[in-house]
């Protein structure tokens, strides 16, 4: 035994005494983990969350939240004598006269945006292989809770420093909350403690950004873990992968290398980022004041589409009765986000009840197989990308010579017409590639080698797909669409079918009414000895030393 | 479910899939067989961990070396503060090779024969299920909940009520909203100052098709007096010079003054300074959200988000021949709120 083994092992015993520690380690250690490059998207998002938590203690020890206003004389001699909060002055002066300290605002403020990107695309990897399925559908809307926090996190910090852009974003931010009927300006006054910007609203986002924000991920965060760590982690089919097993490698010591090494990949790109690239500039764009702004103001990426609505909404307005009610800010700012994302929720629960499938899914879906989904998946992308657009439409216009009302109305056209649009190509295009993979498995693939046979005929030669492909092309499976019978029962009476039966099979129907056929297991096996056959004729055909097939 | 349904219930092994191979064979790598290449794999793998250790004292050795303020010109990037790009550069190839070396640790030399792991159906058997729905049973009697309702009722009386104090506890956090969106400084007479001098403006100070940023004066002692920015989130105008001829309407007659006319600043959308003009057109344009207004036409939307045109502020010359307001705003400024109407 080695003296590192002993000493870990003495560890381990004075915690069993204890806490009765070694059952859950023994079970553990040896835990298996599949192996995919598309299961470490959610990895990126935690080790960013992990760089935020070290990076914002370091800021926090030198960020004053507080409104109160200063004269600047310091280091960046651009702003002397210039009026300012003492939150941006901090934010000037750790950037400027802490060693270091650039370097860390940077890796939180880069760090960030990888956090909310990193859950966007998890998200994506999650929802086109159907990894959402029973039993995963708390945590999906777990993911769901952590996607929306770190949205609201992020434009919290980038709120913090008092700057021209921040001060205008939540200039915004108060803007929309009056428009909300009823309590609108009530909210808008208890939250920025009286008229807008005051001098309360800078501490208390702090403390919202520092603590009650952070808790709450984290809290999800150990929920989400502690789930994927109980239900095991979904796999994708191939060779030996079945719905009743896990293949890959252990967590110790392969997974904690591979793991918390690529921690500090994330971490020391993040850091070497920093280093390059600057990001968030705030000296330059001076300190809030609500009588300034300056031209193609953006916000951090993830707002851009909620930015986006807001420019595209026509500006409908309605007053009546001594009411406003500002539907031009409503709809876009509360009614659409809000709509997207009870919709992003609900999602696997509405799947479920379509396909009717209760039994549990580990093996992961490829997109393909289900057309529908994909489509779904998709036409929201595009949905959400042409929001995206239009939170740039500005930009695009100034930097392409475009004028922006043209912009606008495209993109307000594009934004009914693309979505629908982009899902009937995407389910064509999965239709299309599970007709692909069903030629392939019952005619193998082309070698792309001609031969003429003594007859004169030229064949191309076919072969069979290697087993290992062939695991991957039959995984999944079809659903049967919901067939409802209502015409008139033997006694001439209609049924009453109920209105959620009849919902539930139109889409079904809707899923699955159109699909490729797969292929049976004893057609595969046919096809699979009349290949056998059909190479044997050729080979007996063939003079001997040219039946290898070469490739072109 | 009924005839119209088609639940898929559990069942184990409906992923088995009679097509597929088992795992396929183990190849070795290199290292596995020879030696040498294992050998050069753990000289790899110490390189990468020699690199991170260096690069930290290289950090130690920047953050004494370079000011805080000494600024490095590098080709492409321009010139950068030399403490954070060499602080960054040697921590961030520190953080990344512990990182690479771990993972080429792992790769080159841990075994990566892949193994299996059976998993189990997550729901309790039935025993369990129903040992646990008896279990419950049994408590609830016990308890008395459902036979005792008034207990039962009140305590729901006291849960549906505990949030009320803690909801009564937030009233406190700000203000009520009374006039206070409906109120600026603007009064009768006020004069109207620069932005940026803070000296009042005669009529002859606004080149023609120029624009000047305003707000009204002594509004700077009210700002010290509350120590806020709060009058100045309502208070800037623009002022702006146009033929006479050119206006087609205003808000009010004779509101403005030999051509010159006085809008709010506070965009109707959702409050951004409006701030890019367009001379030729006497289009106001606000950059967050691309409102467009027309000054020239009583400052109506042409164009973007908001709903209603930009407040105009009655302007007119003091005995000093200074520019002045006429009085306050007619409707309250920025964006729209319920209680508007």
């Amino acid at each position: 035994m080695s003296a590192v083994t002993k000493a870990a092992v003495a560890t381990s015993d004075y915690l069993d005494d204890r806490l009765g520690s070694t059952k859950w380690l023994k079970k553990n250690l040896g835990k298996i983990f599949p192996d995919h490059w598309s299961f470490m998207l959610g990895e990126v998002a935690l080790y960013s969350f992990i760089v935020l938590l070290l990076t914002g203690v370091y800021l926090s020890l030198f960020f004053v939240p507080s409104q109160t206003e200063v004269v600047y004389n310091g280091s960046y001699t651009m702003l002397d004598g210039i009026k300012m909060s003492e939150a941006y002055k901090s934010t000037i002066d750790l950037s400027f006269d802490v060693r270091g300290g650039l370097l860390m605002r940077q890796i939180h403020h880069w760090a960030a945006l990888l956090f909310v990107a990193a859950i966007t695309v998890h998200l994506f990897r999650v929802f086109f292989t159907g990894a959402f399925r029973k039993p995963r559908e708390l945590n999906w809307l777990v993911g769901v809770g952590l996607l929306t926090m770190g949205i609201f996190e992020g434009f919290a910090g980038y709120s913090l420093p008092d700057d021209l852009l921040s001060g205008t974003g939540l200039r915004i931010a108060e803007g929309i909350m009056q428009s909300l009927p009823l309590v609108g300006t009530y909210m808008a006054m208890f939250v920025f403690g009286g008229q807008f910007p005051g001098t309360a609203f800078i501490p208390r986002l702090y403390i919202v950004h520092v603590l009650l924000i952070p808790g709450i991920i984290l809290a999800l965060i150990t929920a989400h873990l502690m789930m994927v760590w109980y239900q095991k982690h979904t796999q994708y089919p191939g060779p030996g992968r079945t719905n009743d097993n896990v293949v890959g490698f252990r967590l110790f010591p392969i997974y904690t290398a591979k793991a918390g090494g690529f921690f500090f990949i994330v971490f020391g790109l993040t850091v070497l980022l920093s280093a390059l690239f600057q990001i968030n500039p705030v000296w330059m764009f001076g300190p809030y004041t609500p009588t300034e702004i300056t031209a193609g103001s953006q916000p951090d990426w993830y707002i851009g589409w909620m930015d986006g609505a807001l420019r595209l909404m026509p500006n409908w307005e309605i007053t009546a009765w001594g009411h406003t009610l500002s539907l031009n800010v409503m709809i876009p700012a509360m009614i659409i986000p809000g709509i997207l994302f009870t919709i992003l929720g609900l999602y696997p629960f509405l799947e479920a009840w379509v396909t009717g499938d209760k039994r549990e899914h580990h093996l992961l879906d490829r997109p393909r197989n289900a057309p529908v989904r994909t489509g779904i998946g998709v036409m929201a992308i595009t949905f959400y990308v042409l929001l995206w657009i239009g939170g740039g439409n500005d930009i695009i216009a100034t930097q392409f010579d475009m004028s922006i009302n043209e912009i606008t109305w495209t993109l307000r056209i594009l934004l009914f017409v693309a979505p629908p649009i982009a899902f009937l190509i995407t389910r064509r295009i999965a239709l299309a590639l599970q007709r692909r993979d069903r030629e392939k498995l019952l005619h193998g693939y082309e070698t792309g080698t001609v031969l003429q046979l003594p007859s004169g005929e030229f064949i191309e030669v076919h072969a069979p797909v290697s087993p290992q492909e062939r695991a991957v092309l039959t995984a999944g499976e079809s659903y049967a669409p919901v067939v409802i019978d209502d015409g008139p029962d033997e006694n001439g009476v209609t049924p009453k079918i109920p209105f959620g039966a009849r919902t539930r099979a139109k889409l079904s129907r809707f899923y699955f009414g159109e699909q490729v056929e797969r292929p049976t297991q004893a057609e595969i096996e046919a096809a699979e000895h009349h290949a056998h056959e059909l190479a044997d004729s050729q080979q007996a055909q063939i003079p001997s030393g040219s039946q290898e097939p070469s490739q072109h | 479910m009924s005839g119209t349904g088609h639940d898929l219930e559990h069942s184990g092994g409906h992923g088995e899939n009679p097509l597929a191979p088992g795992l396929p064979e183990h190849t070795p790598r290199r290292a596995d067989v020879d030696p040498r290449a294992a050998r050069r794999a753990e000289r790899q793998v110490a390189t990468l961990f020699g690199v991170a250790a260096l690069a930290f004292i290289g950090f130690v050795i920047a953050y004494v070396a370079f000011p805080v303020d000494h600024v490095t010109t590098v080709p492409v990037l321009g010139a950068v503060s030399s403490s954070n790009l060499f602080l960054g550069l040697t921590l961030g190839i520190g953080i990344f090779c512990i990182g690479a070396g771990a993972i080429h640790w792992a790769k080159k030399l841990m075994p990566d024969v892949e193994e299996v792991s059976e998993r189990h159906e997550l729901r309790g058997s039935d025993e369990d299920r129903a040992a646990s729905a008896s279990e419950f049973g049994r408590g609830t009697a016990e308890s008395g909940f459902t036979t005792r309702p008034i207990i039962r009722r009140t305590l729901l009386a006291a849960m549906v009520l505990l949030p009320v104090p803690l909801v009564v506890l937030l009233r406190d956090l700000g203000p009520l909203p009374e006039q206070k969106l409906r109120t600026t400084l603007w009064a009768k007479g006020t004069r109207i100052v620069s932005d940026v001098t803070l000296q009042p403006i005669k009529p002859g100070d606004i080149p023609p098709g120029g624009l000047i940023s305003c707000v009204p004066e002594g509004l700077d002692k009210v700002e010290e007096e509350q120590g806020n920015l709060n009058a100045r989130a309502k208070a800037p105008i623009v002022l702006v010079r146009m033929r006479p001829d050119q206006i087609r309407s205003e808000q009010g007659k004779n509101w403005d003054y030999e051509g010159i006319l006085a809008y709010s600043k506070i965009c109707t959308h959702v409050g951004c300074p409006t701030a890019l003009y367009e001379q030729q057109t006497h289009h106001l344009l606000c950059p967050c959200h691309q409102s467009t207004f027309d000054l020239a036409d009583s400052g109506n939307v042409v164009f973007g988000p908001a709903a209603r045109r930009m407040p105009q502020l009655a302007i007119t010359v003091d005995a000093d021949g200074y520019l002045v307001a006429q009085g306050p705003f007619t409707q309250p400024i920025g964006p729209s709120f319920w209680e508007r109407g």
